[in-house]
């Protein structure tokens, strides 16, 4: 398939610009989105584009800019509201998880609610404790909610276009740190990256390595330096945390019998409990070793440089993990 | 003697004082500015205060050290006005642990507990209930100490703000509730933002205190309605008021195009209404011997100023233990 190398940046503007001019039901609101081009520049021409009507710039009002998401899309249309950085959505957690995510079920499918949430998201660049989150896992936690969290530029494109489509509420997350990073972009505009679906990064035979978002960059950049080393990496990119595809984790699995699952959010009741809970219960007699993860420490962040460092995962601990059980 | 805005002049002293302050914020803020410019001061967020002094002087010189301030990540000039040290406030910014919260906060999460300054908080809104908390301590405590809270005028249009000030109308909790109006939540202006731009008036709507609207470009001004403020939160009951303010450095220093994109109206209010500018005049007006002495005093902000960046560029940087230490009480 023809393609253009592109930064994550492009690729999610590109959709979303595509996915407006093909469907006229789809519109965009959140705070600075219209007229300031959106603090990412996600939405950057938009405004002049497609104008006020599809381009609406919201005041500062989380729970309203999600609970009105969640009304529009009921009555038929195709909102994709932006969360400036995913720390806000908190405020809108009701909206997103005790509406947008149960609504269909509660009135037994009377409903649909097929909203986009996209939200910028991750640690670091001493943004400090209560601007540094990674908790795509909170939102994958409800049923009735898909979760989306790209890792190139490819998946941003066709994954948005998925999540724009989907009758389903999607919470869409962006890693800020992958926004400047380039990748090739289908030249396709019906290019769909299919729900649930994940995808494998890096073939190899000695150990799996499971990750999203920032963490695929982490375990290849790992796995670059382990296969110097003599160990062959396979690398998992699951894409969606709900659903998860955990059958792509176990057929890897089968093959190398190790695994160590990495990602950017915290320990506890987190994606890697998670995919280690599955592969103990599915998997048991292929296990050859502990499953091990890395993730950021068990704390806020702090906002001093080389402490927030200490506390952030990177390919240094992923190669340290995987050492530990090759 | 009046000012201009009709509030009666307080003495040369406690002008000086103010005229010292400000001068002082001015100094902090600009030398941040390029502190950051330089990479001495790094991350992604850093909100100055440069153009909104009269507001946090004038408003912090209204209550006493037993009261409480708390405000937004817009937070140095308050933390300086509230007296708070310009070393351990520098350090903060450079994350060392000499700083106010011990390199852990940076910036937008400075507080001095000794200062009764309950801090700066990131989230917009977050800080208003907050506000109602501490009030509600003092009131159910029997102690007559008032709350500040100031609040940005983007800030009003979230749950936060409509939930923490109908609380505090329906406890009668005694908070003044500012409303710093510098026009722009980041680059929206306030008219886009709230069907009511007249802010103030949504004291109405809960049935509290109205305290107008002021301007907080004038330190007399400012100084002058919060006093009345603060003593109708001490005695009966919340307040909301608003300043109209103007800042200077666009929303954060990652706000680069802020100089170009506002340049008339941020030139116009330099240029008009800059209210060191205007304090200076004041004083010069009713005391024509004060020169001199706020020569004095601009020299010796450079030098705090200074002595603040040498402070914290000479301290320790956090280490693994600090990083690990206060998650819970131990
Ligand atoms: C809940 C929440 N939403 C969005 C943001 C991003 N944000 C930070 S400051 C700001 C503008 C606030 O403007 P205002 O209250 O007027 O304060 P000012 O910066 O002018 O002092 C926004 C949108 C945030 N920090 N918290
Ligand atoms: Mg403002």
């Amino acid at each position: 398939m023809a393609a253009r190398n592109q930064p994550m940046r492009e690729a999610l503007r590109k959709a979303l610009r595509e996915e407006m001019l093909r469907d006229e039901r789809v519109f965009v609101m959140g705070e600075e989105v219209g007229k300031w081009q959106g603090t990412h520049r996600i939405t950057r021409g938009f405004y002049e584009e497609f104008g006020a009507r599809r381009v609406r710039d919201t005041p500062i009002s989380e729970m309203a800019i999600c609970g009105a998401a969640v009304g529009a899309a009921m009555a038929g249309l195709r909102p994709v509201a932006e969360m400036m950085t995913i720390n806000f959505a908190f405020l809108a957690l009701d909206a997103i998880v005790n509406h947008g995510a149960k609504i269909r079920y509660m009135f037994d499918g009377q409903f649909s609610v097929p909203m986009v949430i996209r939200a910028a998201s991750g640690w670091g660049d001493q943004a400090t404790a209560s601007h540094s989150h990674a908790p795509e896992p909170i939102f994958a936690h409800f049923p009735g909610l898909y979760v989306a969290a790209p890792a190139t530029p490819g998946d941003a494109y066709g994954m948005l276009k998925t999540a724009i489509r989907d009758e389903n509420p999607v919470l869409f997350s962006e890693s800020i740190a992958l926004y400047p990073k380039p990748g090739p972009v289908p030249d396709d505009e019906d290019y769909l990256v299919p729900v649930g679906k994940g995808a494998i990064r890096r073939e190899g035979a000695d150990i799996t390595l499971v990750a999203w978002a920032r963490g695929v960059e982490w375990s290849l950049q790992a796995a670059r330096q382990l296969e110097r080393e003599g160990v062959d990496c396979e690398v998992v990119d699951m894409r969606w945390l709900r659903p998860l595809d955990m059958d792509l984790v176990y057929d890897s699995f089968r093959k190398t019998n190790r695994c160590v699952i990495v990602e950017e959010s915290l320990p506890m009741y987190s994606f890697g409990s998670e995919i280690a809970a599955g592969i103990q219960e599915h998997m048991f007699d292929y296990m050859d070793a502990p499953v091990k993860r890395v993730s950021a420490m068990d704390l806020p962040l702090p906002y001093a440089r080389d402490i927030e460092l200490m506390a952030l995962p990177d390919a240094d601990k992923v190669v340290a993990a995987v050492k530990e059980i090759v | 003697m009046d000012n201009a805005n009709g509030a009666a002049l307080p003495d040369r002293d406690t002008l000086l004082d103010w005229y010292r302050q400000m001068v002082l914020i001015r100094e902090f803020e600009e030398t941040c500015y390029e502190l950051y410019e330089e990479k001495r001061i790094t991350g992604v967020y850093l909100h100055l205060y440069s153009g909104q002094e009269a507001v946090g002087v004038g408003a912090l010189a209204a209550i006493e050290p037993r009261d409480h301030a708390i405000t937004s990540y817009r937070d140095h000039g308050v933390a300086l006005a509230r007296g708070v040290d310009p070393g351990p406030l520098m350090a903060e910014m450079m994350g060392k642990r000499s700083g106010v919260s011990g390199g852990k906060g940076g910036s937008m999460h400075l507080a001095s507990r000794e200062h009764n300054f309950w801090g700066g908080f990131a989230i917009v809104g977050g800080h208003l209930p907050l506000a109602a908390g501490i009030a509600l301590e003092a009131q159910y405590s029997g102690r007559d100490d008032v709350v500040l809270c100031l609040v940005g005028d983007g800030s009003t249009n979230n749950g936060y703000f409509h939930e923490a000030l109908n609380l505090s109308a329906v406890w009668q909790l005694p908070v003044v509730w500012l409303i710093e109006n510098n026009l722009y939540g980041m680059g929206t202006r306030i008219e886009e933002a709230s069907g009511q731009p007249l802010l103030h008036k949504r004291a109405v709507a809960y049935g509290m205190r109205d305290g107008g609207r002021i301007d907080g470009q004038d330190v007399v001004a400012v100084n002058c309605a919060l006093n009345e403020a603060v003593a109708h939160a001490r005695s009966e009951g919340p307040v909301l008021l608003e300043a109209l303010t103007y800042r200077y450095r666009g929303h954060g220093v990652s706000d680069r195009q802020y100089s170009e994109r506002l340049r008339d109206e941020l030139e116009e209010w330099k240029a008009e209404r800059d209210p060191i500018t205007r304090l200076g005049a004041c004083l010069e007006e009713a005391h024509p011997d004060s020169r001199p002495a706020m020569s004095a005093l601009e020299q010796a902000a450079r030098d705090q100023v200074l002595a603040a960046v040498k402070f914290a560029e000479e301290s320790p940087a956090p280490d693994a233990a600090d990083l690990v230490r206060n998650v819970y009480v131990e």
